[in-house]
């Protein structure tokens, strides 16, 4: 297996870095899957009764279980794999999460079979969430070493595609269960195989065809500043090391809640326009709503992960912090006022920063904590999304049953929630603003032996 | 003469990997944007 090595990734001269960002949206095309996974809720309650759920089927709650495993496996595969996958270089990250991703599809396959939940919590939701959280970070590192003068849109086009995958894996798992449906099968089981296979010779793909750029590689004109400017230093620090700096616990704290305040509207979002405008937005007009808003969270990761290679980091941030406080602040409004090209273009905005918050974070670690172990300190970084995926529906939701149980009009019963998102923002900002250069002790030494055998293939 | 063909082989090789991810992309967003169409209707 040693052409999965990071020795023989190495590019040779007249290799294009442009072949870099498809190889990386093998991947995460391929794992943005996930966002898609309830289209399999509905059909899953049916595998006995087939036309309709009887005695034995399993229950919505116990199915919504599978893709919570997935996000927790996600970001603590990608906070324990993190240096593995920077050292052992992204073709073996690529090959291992292929392995996961598809493998978790086919053991999920034996469970449907089967009809065992557990052998679907252990397959989509631990192994396939490894998968997610290998794959997710495998190609981070390598896309801004081929990139240093545009990290920020290098590594937006792949988070883009996490977020694109799911318009891929939506419409193709419909497609897929309805060839295979039959009379006394519902055809999941297919669905699921099927999938496996696609999606790891995708992956494969991606990890084929991904490079690792020469020592001492730069861009054609491009000129490595010599000292640190501001913000971005020329220094590296050790994975571990910038967990005892305040800077990686601020930048924790600025995407947990800006993750927080999107994730928690994201999913309710039909529900919100439908009981906010009601008579105006039907369920079906609610979905074309919820397809606009995965639109501009695909757009939003590499627009804003581009502005923010000409505005910087930290300004891009506090622009998602003040236009998105202004913009929670203003929904309410929209609603009291019946404004719903307001209330949709509000949330389109949100939308598109709660996106953006993923793409631009890896060039706001590489500005911060230099480019060598960025996959990995990325991977850290995962678990904020984790508890942010706990956090945001919890506000949401709850809110929203204690405003209606104490007599809050439906209408009205989401206001509070966006104060309190807006609050969150207002947090966000102050973290951002106290993020500063990393002090020079936490900086890596030249005679440092940690992670040396990555050494060779640093740009 | 062989830096040409060199350069020749790797523009087809950038094609075939952008369309590999590109078509199964926009066909993926161009579905989504049917489907948006629906909010306007």
């Amino acid at each position: 297996m040693s052409f999965l090595d990071r020795s023989h990734t190495i590019a040779k001269p007249g290799f294009s870095r442009w072949m870099v960002p498809p190889a990386a949206l093998c991947v995460h095309l391929c794992i943005g899957q996930a966002y898609a996974f309830s289209v399999f809720n509905l059909p899953m309650t049916k595998l006995l009764g087939v036309s309709q759920s009887t005695a034995g089927d399993w229950k919505l709650t116990e199915l919504g279980w599978i893709f919570s495993i997935a996000i927790f496996f996600l970001g603590a595969s990608a906070a324990v794999f993190g240096r593995w996958v920077e050292e052992g270089g992204p073709r073996r990250a690529m090959f291992t999460a292929a392995l996961c991703w598809a493998g978790g599809f086919l053991v999920s396959a034996v469970g449907v079979y089967v009809h065992n939940i557990w052998l679907i919590y252990l397959g989509y939701g631990v192994l396939g969430g490894c998968g997610l959280g290998i794959g997710y970070i495998s190609p981070v590192s390598t896309l801004i070493k081929w990139f240093p003068d545009r990290p920020g849109m290098a590594t937006g086009m792949a988070i883009m595609g996490f977020g694109g995958g799911a318009f891929i894996a939506s419409p193709l798992s419909v497609w897929l269960m309805n060839r295979f449906h039959t009379a006394t099968h519902v055809g999941v089981t297919e669905t699921f195989i099927t999938l496996g296979c696609i999606y790891f010779c995708f992956m494969i793909v991606g990890a084929i065809i991904v490079r690792v750029p020469a020592p001492g590689w730069k861009p054609e004109g491009y000129v490595a500043p010599t000292q640190s400017q501001g913000l971005i230093t020329r220094s590296d620090v050790f994975v571990y090391d910038t967990l005892k700096t305040p800077q990686f616990w601020l930048i924790w704290w600025i995407l947990c809640l800006n993750v927080t305040a999107g994730i928690g509207v994201l999913g309710q979002a039909s529900a919100m326009s439908q009981e906010m405008f009601p008579g105006h937005i039907t369920p079906v007009a609610a979905a074309g709503f919820v397809g606009l808003m995965s639109l501009f969270n695909m757009g939003g990761r590499f627009f804003w992960a581009s502005t923010s290679d000409y505005i910087g980091r930290r300004n891009t941030y506090f622009v998602f912090m003040v236009l998105g406080f202004a913009l929670y602040c203003t929904v309410p409004y929209t609603g009291s006022i019946g404004s719903v090209v307001g209330f949709v273009c509000a949330f389109l905005i949100i939308i598109s920063m709660y996106g953006g918050g993923f793409s631009t974070v890896p060039a706001y670690l590489r500005d911060m904590f230099g480019t060598r172990y960025v996959g990995a300190i990325h991977g850290l970084l995962l678990t904020a999304w984790s508890m942010a995926g706990i956090f945001g529906p919890v506000i949401v939701n709850y809110l929203r049953e204690y405003n209606i149980t104490h007599g809050v009009p439906k209408a009205q019963a989401y206001n509070n929630t966006m104060y309190i998102m807006a609050g969150l923002l207002v947090i966000g900002f102050i973290c951002n603003y106290f993020v500063k250069p990393v002090d020079a002790r936490h900086h890596m030494k030249a005679t440092d032996k940690r992670g040396l055998e990555a050494a060779p293939a640093q740009a | 003469m062989a830096t040409n063909t060199q350069d020749s082989s790797m523009t087809l090789k950038l094609i075939l990997a952008w369309g590999f991810v590109g078509i199964p992309l926009t066909w993926g967003v161009v579905q989504t944007l049917i489907n948006s169409m629906k909010l306007f209707q």
